[in-house]
């Protein structure tokens, strides 16, 4: 079976240098942007176990370049925003964005999605000085790799700290236990964040759980768990593994509230058809959420159905604000230069609807956080929590 | 005590799935000794049908089953005629990387029919009552999936050694050409086991979606490594072997989960691996494999 996994990757490195050979030959073919558009780049898994993801972020900031184009772009230029598809693995990533920046010409990138690839493409954007402004990347490490690199979604330790604050002060638990992938950076990093906070607060972690990328049997992990009677589970993954865990620990008896990050979002659409009751109790730090009234939201709700007729998801939101603010630092910029623009989204302060959102020195955003719990099959916002960091 | 029944009922059950997966494994070993690495990925052509049969088209879960069965072993025959068959003469080498090349196509086929973004089967466990063990619950639908594994087997054992065509199967197993002189039709022979196999292997898909339900392209890849370390283990190409061991992987693999501390809990992947390495270094033969005589 290694022979087969090995095979794989040369056939994979084979496809990469045929993908190469083609995109290189299509090249030449290509015309370059014309100057009154201003091209960005775009780095999505659009299919893939985390497609959900990438769509709903692609289609938001779809939706927020229509709206600009159509006022007038930016400083009389149209914007054309050109999304690759990368199905959420980081090779793929490099690739698209080599694409991105020697075909298509970027002047700044919006992307990627989740946290592996955005790694990988960040040190590239350093390394070539493109802005780069991931909108929903929640790794640390993404916006330490460069001044020019952003993101507008809170990063995994504020989500882990926050979670543990709310699970104690909140839901007064004393005991808390964690299942979490340990191949995953995103889950390792709430994980650590999560037990560090937790353990300050007071909490006694009973157990700490790890599994591997494609499993799918959590069973002795979950028994292992519920013999320590813990009063939460905190199980900080992407809804695909979520819904397993969830109806995994119900089998085994586990019946306490679950806790997790933002990789919650869009469990509702993974549920059994005519049971999202399924997903009740469960407890997530997250960025967005459509019960907010406020009259931006609402507008953004309202278009966002009238153009894809869907709800939007936070990564939606994330995708729309990230658009915004990219095309205000331009326009603040003046000017497609990289430095000018990386120093414009340096000072920016925009009201999006993620919150109002500037950035730290380290790029990293600085807003509320919301505490999304679902009841009745639906997600209803338990709470705002203040990030400290 | 009960945190040790509950992991070794959890153990059973996943056993149960793998032995029948190694089961397909073994039985086309024994036969054409050719090492059918797209069997797992006929289990997880099993489990789109078998979702298909029950979203789609409405069917009762046992019929299903039964659908997704035929339909997968259909598939098994088609795949040995078309990729295996005109290889029967060629170097073991050249059909073993026929069978990667299946493998590859049958997971990038179904990528394309169904995108890679993966399908909730529905819960047949809804309605079904829980055991408590101490403080620990197991669901009744684990002791039904390992029952029906285990009824399927002894059904199995009993085709193989007690009927006639069995015995064809078991003397093709034995010697191919020598059966052949004997008046067995050889490629009917050859053409029933990947049936038999790749049916079983629709079966233990239908098992797994019961505890695990969720289907995508690539979700054949990791539970068919795991049987074939288990039809390594009992020793390939014997179908009891295929079924202890299948059995003894699911129980080491889910002690391994439970008793290694959790700081380490990193490493019961590689403990499964560990054990093929193990039988590799100490009996490559399996445990109720016979030493190879080789023949000058």
């Amino acid at each position: 079976m290694n022979m087969k996994q090995a095979f794989k990757k040369v056939m994979a490195v084979s496809m990469a240098a045929a993908f190469a050979v083609i995109s290189l030959a299509a090249c030449s073919k290509s015309s370059s942007s014309s100057s009154d558009e201003i091209v960005i780049g775009g780095l999505a898994p659009l299919t893939g176990s985390v497609s959900l993801y990438g769509k709903a972020t692609t289609n938001g900031a779809q939706l927020a370049f229509k709206e600009i184009n159509a006022a007038g772009g930016i400083n009389g230029k149209q914007i054309k925003y050109v999304v690759l598809d990368e199905k959420g693995d980081a090779q793929e990533a490099i690739t698209a964005y080599n694409r991105l920046r020697d075909q298509e010409k970027m002047v700044a990138l919006l992307g990627d999605v989740t946290s592996t690839p955005s790694l990988a493409v960040a040190q590239r954007a350093v390394q070539d000085n493109i802005p780069m402004l991931t909108p929903t990347s929640t790794d640390a490490q993404v916006t330490l790799t460069g001044d020019n690199v952003f993101r507008i979604c809170f990063i995994d330790p504020d989500q882990g700290t926050t979670m543990a604050k709310y699970a104690s002060e909140k839901l007064g638990a004393k005991t808390a236990a964690i299942i979490s992938n340990a191949s995953d950076t995103y889950s390792v990093g709430l994980t650590k964040a999560f037990t560090e906070e937790a353990e300050a607060l007071g909490l006694t972690i009973t157990a700490s759980e790890t599994y591997g990328k494609d499993d799918k049997d959590f069973k002795s992990q979950l028994t292992k768990i519920q013999q320590t009677n813990p009063d939460v589970l905190y199980c900080p993954d992407y809804y695909e593994t979520d819904i397993l865990i969830l109806s995994q620990a119900k089998e085994v008896g586990l019946n306490i509230p679950i806790l997790g990050g933002d990789g919650w979002d869009g469990i509702l659409n993974v549920t059994e058809e005519g049971n999202p009751q399924e997903a009740d109790g469960v407890y997530f730090t997250n960025h967005f959420s459509e019960s907010d009234t406020s009259e931006k939201v609402q507008n953004f709700i309202a278009a966002y159905k009238e153009e894809y007729d869907e709800d939007p998801v936070s990564f939606s939101a994330l995708g729309y604000d990230a658009a915004y603010m990219l095309a205000e630092a331009i326009k603040n910029a003046n000017s497609t230069d990289s430095d000018a623009i990386t120093s414009a989204l340096q000072s920016i302060s925009y009201e999006g609807v993620t919150g109002s959102i500037s950035f730290d020195e380290n790029g990293d955003p600085i807003k509320p956080i919301l505490i999304i719990k679902v009841d009745g099959g639906e997600y209803t916002v338990a709470d705002k929590m203040e990030i400290e960091r | 005590m009960t945190y040790f029944i509950t992991q070794f009922i959890n153990g059973l059950q996943i056993g149960a799935i793998y032995a029948l997966i190694a089961l397909g494994y073994t039985m086309v070993y024994g036969i054409i000794k050719l090492i059918n690495f797209a069997h797992g990925d006929l289990m997880m052509v099993g489990a789109y049908i078998a979702f298909f049969a029950l979203s789609n088209w409405g069917l009762p879960i046992y019929l299903a089953a039964a659908v997704s069965m035929v339909g997968t072993a259909i598939l098994g025959v088609v795949i040995d005629r078309i990729a295996y068959k005109p290889l029967r003469d060629a170097s073991r080498l050249s059909a073993l990387i026929t069978a990667i090349a299946v493998s590859l196509l049958l997971q990038n086929a179904c990528m394309l029919l169904f995108s890679s973004s993966p399908r909730r089967f529905p819960t047949v466990t809804a309605n079904l009552p829980t055991i408590s063990i101490g403080n620990s619950t197991v669901n009744v639908i684990v002791f039904i999936s390992i029952a029906l594994a285990i009824a399927l087997m002894i059904i199995l054992n009993l085709f193989v050694n007690k009927t006639r065509i069995g015995k064809a199967m078991l003397a093709v197993s034995e010697d191919m050409r020598a059966a052949q002189l004997m008046g067995i039709n050889v490629d009917f022979i050859v053409s029933l086991t990947f049936a038999i196999g790749s049916a079983l292997a629709a079966f233990a898909a239908v098992l797994y979606l019961f505890s695990y339900p969720q289907i995508e392209p690539y979700m054949g890849a990791m539970p068919g490594i795991k049987a074939f370390i288990a039809a390594v283990l009992g020793g390939i190409g014997i179908i009891p072997g295929a079924m202890v061991g299948g059995f003894l992987l699911g129980i080491i693999e889910s002690m391994a989960k439970a008793y290694i501390p959790s700081a380490f809990s990193q490493v019961t992947d590689a403990v499964v691996f560990l054990v093929l390495i193990l039988v590799l270094l100490i009996k490559p033969s399996g445990l109720m494999g016979k030493p190879e005589k080789v023949k000058v």
